[in-house]
């Protein structure tokens, strides 16, 4: 971003918004508390992370990534995995069978594809199928023993592998490698083809990872979620600091009741915690788009043809900045369900996490670092307050409707349903009379 | 006898759903095909324009019983349909002279007109939404069974009951009927050769007078149609659900690109591989085992490749495989 004085105006009029919220009376625009201005603050943050992961794809290479909801998601299963205590006795009763079943699984795709390479067409032809359904089979007879042995264990608790116990900030690097892991499979087979088909490609990604992680009770337990995450290591819990009679004299010192101070404090902690982070990527995000890989990349999204005339690999670099953007994505995941302290796979929307992110990316101007963040920060900001916004906006455009009629009914009813519309807007209008945004690349 | 129950029960839970949901995703796909042919880009708004469609139908429906109008023993949204036809082409017309148009002027890439169909698809979305609600809404108003499971007993003397319902049948006919006039549109008149032609070669089309505007007015007038009609036959089988319409398009683009992106007959070969494979991995062919081997040789479990979460997961696998064998789809379609 160049320092000027336009772009400054915009973060510190970004600010402004976040500090009206908490700072002003409550009325029709802000709500004057600050506990809902952290916590969109927070959140935003890691919209951010999010949208700085899908500018690295869309900004810097041009890829459309449909499934961002599945990486996010796919992160999100680290902080299970990495903090939550174990399950006792889980990995003991199928852990061995779960650890066979993927090796039979990785196996057979190893062979189909080595078989692929090697042999005569009609060789390939009967052998490739015979390995895939026979790989299946093993694979099956393997995990589905395993799994529900697993599940047996500690039902009602848990019931599922649970995790190592370890610090909850490890688990961010880990969400990303999942991620990674994920793109890297996506990308190997959608990516060298028409740029439609990445879109669909992600697309089913997104909802497959959703379905895993909504079903396979033995691995974050499903739709009966995971609760009780732990908190990473500077954040207290609320509870210890209201018992603790330090804080509580502290919090009466500066005129707050030890409640809202606790949940102030934990709100705080945690928005310090993920600038550090954001502060991180931005920094590195930067770096490498001004280093002669950044200029590659651009040179790519601009003119692939040129780009392969001077021996570019197109389609090798695509892959790897489409593995880096999606790692970036499940990093966010993974933050979102330590600020949650809880895993549901059923809150995962796909309009939610992937096209509203879509929105604060083309928004904030694509390909500029600075500019997705901005736009994340703004785009979450509206569409949390829109919430409260949208039936106070019905309830004037129908106030002189009169009370109990049909039409007012319906109206009020559907003012929620009003923020999709909006977004989708915004995002037509934006990539009509402003496609490059509130801060363009250059 | 043992073998003729299994053979019947084949045919109730496997063959005749997947028909009927074949014919849908073909619809759907031939929707998303034709698009792609002549405006070259994929319509990510497409299972919200069969969502948009079907919630129009579902509302002439409403008004048309509140009148006591009805064509019992079929369901009266197929009265409503033309309808719901007119009000979605009239979206989808309004929508590309406000959208779509520009980038086609300016010769945009194609993934910026994807993306412009993302925000269709939010705006859709919001609309169908606000027009219905989100509320599963069922409204099939006609004869619920052509064959009926405990007559079909009856009659035959078999343990297997044997049920085709009446909205199967609506399926499968309308289906017929709309893909042999959209060939016989496609291939007899002269505003379908100059579509063929503008998909074909976009340059030799334009010299030789073809009215790009029309072409592409046409294509959404008959996208419009083949949503709608597909939305609906889906809601009239299952049941109407806006966030439903949305999941189908992995399954509508799978097919879509299993047949070959701009291909109209390779999108219908691609809905039926793709409901078929769905129906079949996720069946739970138990039944049919037990009927076919002696007593005791029946499994316990049941034997199924995929539980039926999963069914999204087999529309993936397939266009994973295509992808990665052969890009083009079977009937060759535009790869690039």
């Amino acid at each position: 971003m160049t320092l000027n004085y336009r772009n400054i105006a915009l973060f510190a009029g970004m600010a402004l918004l976040l500090v009206l919220e908490g700072a002003s009376a409550k009325n029709a625009v802000f709500s004057g508390s600050w506990d809902t201005s952290l916590g969109i603050l927070n959140v935003g943050l890691i919209s951010a992370v999010l949208a700085l992961g899908v500018n690295i794809q869309w900004g810097y290479a041009g890829l459309f990534n449909a499934g961002v909801v599945g990486f996010v998601a796919i992160g999100g299963l680290a902080p299970v995995l990495v903090a939550m205590p174990a399950n006792p006795g889980a990995f003991s009763a199928g852990g061995m069978g779960i650890v066979a079943a993927f090796a039979a699984a990785v196996a057979t795709v190893w062979a189909a594809v080595l078989v692929n390479r090697r042999a005569s067409f009609q060789v390939r032809l009967i052998a490739i199928p015979v390995i895939l359904i026979g790989g299946f089979l093993v694979y099956r007879a393997f995990f589905g023993p395993a799994s529900s042995a697993i599940e047996a264990v500690n039902t009602a608790a848990a019931g599922n592998l649970g995790g190592l116990g370890l610090p909850v900030v490890l688990a961010w690097p880990v969400g990303a490698l999942f991620a990674a892991g994920a793109a890297w499979v996506v990308g190997k087979t959608a990516l060298g083809l028409r740029s439609d088909y990445l879109a669909i490609a992600t697309l089913g990604i997104g909802e497959i990872i959703v379905s895993v992680l909504r079903n396979e009770e033995w691995l974050a337990r499903g739709v009966l979620n995971v609760n009780g995450i732990p908190r990473p290591w500077p954040v207290p819990r609320e509870i210890d600091l209201q018992s603790s009679a330090d804080f509580v004299a502290r919090a009466a010192s500066v005129g707050l009741d030890p409640v809202s101070a606790s949940t102030l404090t934990v709100k705080l902690l945690y928005s310090a915690l993920f600038l550090i982070v954001l502060l991180i990527l931005i920094w590195l995000t930067q770096k490498a788009l001004a280093s002669p890989w950044g200029r590659m990349m651009r040179a790519i999204r601009d003119n692939e043809t040129a780009a392969a005339a001077m021996g570019k690999h197109i389609t090798r670099r695509h892959l790897q900045v489409f593995i880096l953007g999606s790692a970036v994505c499940g990093l966010a995941g993974a933050m979102m369900i330590t600020l949650d302290g809880q895993m549901t796979p059923g809150s995962y929307n796909p309009l939610r996490y992937t096209f509203l992110i879509w929105v604060m990316v083309i928004v904030g101007g694509s390909g500029n670092n600075w500019g997705s963040v901005l736009g994340a920060m703004l785009i979450w900001y509206l569409y949390t307050k829109a919430e409260s916004w949208g039936p106070q906006l019905m309830a004037f455009v129908t106030s002189g409707m009169a009370d109990g009629s049909v039409i007012k009914a319906h109206l009020m009813a559907s003012a929620e349903q009003m923020r999709l519309l909006t977004m989708g807007l915004i995002l037509l209008l934006v990539l009509r009379f402003s496609p490059r945004g509130l801060i363009p690349e250059k | 006898m043992d073998f003729l129950n299994a053979i019947v029960a084949l045919l109730n839970f496997v063959i005749i759903p997947a028909s009927a949901y074949g014919a849908q995703l073909a619809l759907g796909a031939l929707g998303v095909t034709l698009i792609y042919g002549i405006l070259r880009f994929s319509n990510f708004a497409h299972g919200d324009t069969m969502a948009f469609g079907t919630a129009i139908t579902i509302l002439v429906t409403w008004g048309l019983q509140s009148l006591g109008v009805s064509i019992s023993p079929l369901p009266t949204a197929l009265l409503a349909l033309p309808f719901g036809i007119a009000a979605t082409a009239a979206l989808v017309l309004g929508t590309d002279r406000a959208v779509y148009r520009f980038y086609r002027k300016k010769k945009s890439d194609p993934i910026i007109l994807v993306m412009a169909s993302v925000g269709v698809m939010f705006i859709m979305n919001g609309i169908t939404r606000f027009v219905i609600g989100v509320r599963d809404i069922q409204f099939d108003d006609g004869v619920r069974f052509v064959i009926n499971a405990r007559e079909f007993r009856t009659a035959t003397g078999l343990a297997e009951g044997l049920a085709l319902r009446s909205t199967q049948v609506i399926t499968l006919v309308t289906a017929v009927l709309v893909v042999w006039a959209l060939f016989w549109f496609l291939g007899r008149t002269r505003t379908g050769k100059s579509m063929r032609a503008f998909s074909d070669n976009e340059d030799l089309a334009l010299l030789s007078g073809i009215n790009p505007e029309r072409v592409v007015a046409v294509t959404w007038i008959i996208a419009a149609a083949l949503a709608t009609i597909a939305g609906t036959l889906f809601g009239l089988d299952k049941s109407f659900k806006a966030f439903n319409y949305f999941q189908l398009l992995l399954p509508i683009f799978a097919a879509a690109i299993v047949g070959g992106l701009g291909n109209p007959l390779g999108a219908i070969a691609g809905g039926f591989v793709i409901s078929f494979s769905e129906v079949a991995v996720t069946f739970d062919f138990r039944k049919v085992v037990a009927y076919l081997v002696p007593g005791d040789w029946t499994p316990d479990g049941p034997i199924q490749l995929l539980s039926t979460e999963y069914k999204f997961a087999v529309s993936f696998a397939i266009l994973i495989i295509v992808l990665l064998f052969r890009p083009t789809g079977i009937f060759r379609g535009k790869s690039s």
